[in-house]
């Protein structure tokens, strides 16, 4: 039995503890970027955006959640009981489940793997199964629709987020996370991170960012104000709430994943001495928070893309840039012999 | 033990949704049940050791494929209770593939327990040493490149088949030309005229 418990029974336990804490922290986290998000769109309207529950409306998300839970759910008469609610449980689930790999300090991911990276990527291409699932299920033309819609766009852009990816992994001659910003860490602080020599490919990621996650000015799948809500027209409270959740745990993910790719993870942008003593997982928070800011700062000021845009953009704009950029940096790192 | 029960876990799943793939009476619960199949197929991958399969296997398969799939049986309007009056008719059909195929698992198990030396001389690099996917990628980008190259070749060939074979340029429609609209300044675009009171332009 001591035996069990040792090589099986405590490990099992640390690992659902270790899962618990992220999931509790990042929803915690969620909240207020929930509210971090609608206060910045507000400021660059000159409103003030939530400011009544709580000092400066800090409490806002969480009263909002039990607005969402009190409410009544309505299932439309001729939906598809079971996916209608498996839809919301899926993408949230899954937004979340991809979280398991995240490195936020030096060795503070759940699961160390291998394949992190493509595990991220594995799990980020099943979420458009939600929407498609979501849009079915509601047994309405304009949800489904939205899906059909939503889920073109999903599928395109992660395309390109699959060659940036590939473009980091040449550098860094890994797929594993924690090995991807160890890499990054020359010695040069924030100039030796990737964000500088793949600029480029920096930049396609954050807009692939937006438009995989179906953020303004990206948010056809949305579109509240001409395509009321897309898939989500039938939603109402609480698998509604799930839907948002994983929206905004995903938008969270991919900055993350910016993060670790291109702003060297958990180091000190600054590499000497009172600056490397702050505890990583702050400066990790830090850049997210910044990725976060830069997305929401994008929905306050971008009008939104037509559609037939948003497809050119993807496959003929970005797929051969970062296609070219994959072969170009292959040939530098032969050339410097640097890769592998 | 813990991999034992993972293992009957995943194949339970597995066996369990690709039977309801078959017996699904909806056809989109049907291709449901297929991507609950390979994600399951995935897990045992993982439980192998052969990571990087399973990823691979999720990305392709479960992100892409089955995408199309889903498209394609929700856009049609397949009305399954004709489907399944002609079930009769193609039975003899599907039982004999079946039987072939269990015919063939057989003799691979088979040829597996008579002669084991024949499958532990078939050449696999040391699991120790390197990471499958290191492996993998040695295997396909250096050993075998050039036969990779021509397998890849092979599906640009197809790709642009398909797309030569379904692309129509229509001539009579306004298209948005991207260049052009960033390229035009005030200069090329407008044109200051002084209008003579009472006249207006002509």
């Amino acid at each position: 039995m001591a035996e069990w418990w040792t090589s099986y029974g405590w490990p099992t336990t640390l690992i659902v503890a270790h899962s618990l804490a992220v999931i509790v922290v990042l929803l915690v986290f969620i909240a207020f970027v929930l509210l971090a998000d609608r206060k910045i769109w507000a400021a660059v309207q000159m409103r003030r955006g939530p400011n009544v529950v709580g000092p400066f409306g800090l409490w806002q998300s969480f009263a909002d959640l039990l607005k969402f839970v009190f409410k009544e759910f309505i299932i439309p008469a001729s939906a598809n009981k079971g996916l209608f609610l498996l839809a919301p449980i899926v993408t949230a689930g899954l937004a979340i489940s991809a979280w398991a790999v995240v490195p936020v300090a030096e060795g503070w991911a759940v699961a160390d793997i291998n394949v992190g990276i493509l595990y991220i990527f594995a799990i980020s291409s099943l979420e458009v199964y939600g929407v498609i699932m979501a849009g079915w299920a509601s047994n309405s033309k304009y949800a489904f629709l939205a899906a059909l819609r939503s889920a073109a766009q999903m599928v395109s852009y992660e395309v390109s987020i699959g060659f940036v990816i590939i473009t980091v992994l040449l550098c860094a001659g890994t797929l594993n996370l924690t090995e991807i910003v160890q890499a990054q860490d020359r010695g040069l602080g924030l100039f030796g991170w990737y964000w500088l020599p793949l600029f480029p490919m920096f930049v396609i990621f954050f807009v692939s960012l937006l438009a995989e996650t179906n953020r303004p000015p990206f948010d056809l799948l949305e579109a509240e104000s001409e395509l009321v809500a897309g898939y989500m027209v039938e939603y109402s409270s609480t698998p509604y709430m799930i839907f948002m959740l994983g929206e905004y745990v995903a938008i969270i993910l991919l900055c993350s994943l910016g993060t670790v790719l291109f702003l060297g993870g958990w180091l000190s942008p600054i590499p000497f001495a009172p600056f490397t003593w702050i505890p990583g997982v702050l400066w990790f928070v830090a850049k997210v928070c910044f990725l976060f800011f830069m997305v929401s700062m994008v929905k306050a000021f971008v009008p939104r893309y037509r559609y037939d845009q948003l497809m050119r953009l993807g496959w003929k704009v970005f797929l051969p840039i970062s296609l070219a950029a994959v072969v170009i940096v292959a040939v530098v790192l032969r050339l410097w012999q640097h890769g592998v | 033990m813990l991999p034992a029960l993972f293992f009957y876990l995943f194949a339970f799943v597995l066996i369990a949704s690709a039977v309801m793939v078959v017996a699904a009476k909806n056809p989109v619960h049907a291709v449901l049940f297929l991507i609950l199949a390979f994600f399951n197929a995935a897990g045992l991958f993982v439980l192998l050791g052969a990571e990087f399969l399973a990823m691979i296997l999720v990305v392709v398969y479960v992100g892409a494929v089955m995408v199309l799939f889903l498209f394609v049986v929700m856009m049609l309007d397949v009305n399954f209770a004709e489907l399944r009056a002609g079930v009769l008719k193609i039975l003899p059909i599907g039982l004999l593939v079946g039987l072939i195929l269990l015919f063939e698992l057989v003799f691979v198990v088979g040829a597996w327990v008579t002669a084991p030396n024949l499958v532990s001389d078939a050449p696999a690099p040391p699991q120790t040493e390197v990471s499958n996917t290191k492996a993998l990628g040695q295997l396909l980008y250096t050993d075998y490149v050039y036969l990779f190259e021509a397998a890849g070749l092979i599906l640009l060939v197809a790709m642009i088949g398909a797309i030569v074979l379904t692309l129509h340029h229509r001539r009579d429609v306004r298209r948005q030309s991207i260049p052009d609209q960033v390229a035009r300044t005030p200069e090329t675009s407008i044109e200051v005229v002084q209008v003579e009171s009472g006249r207006g332009l002509k």
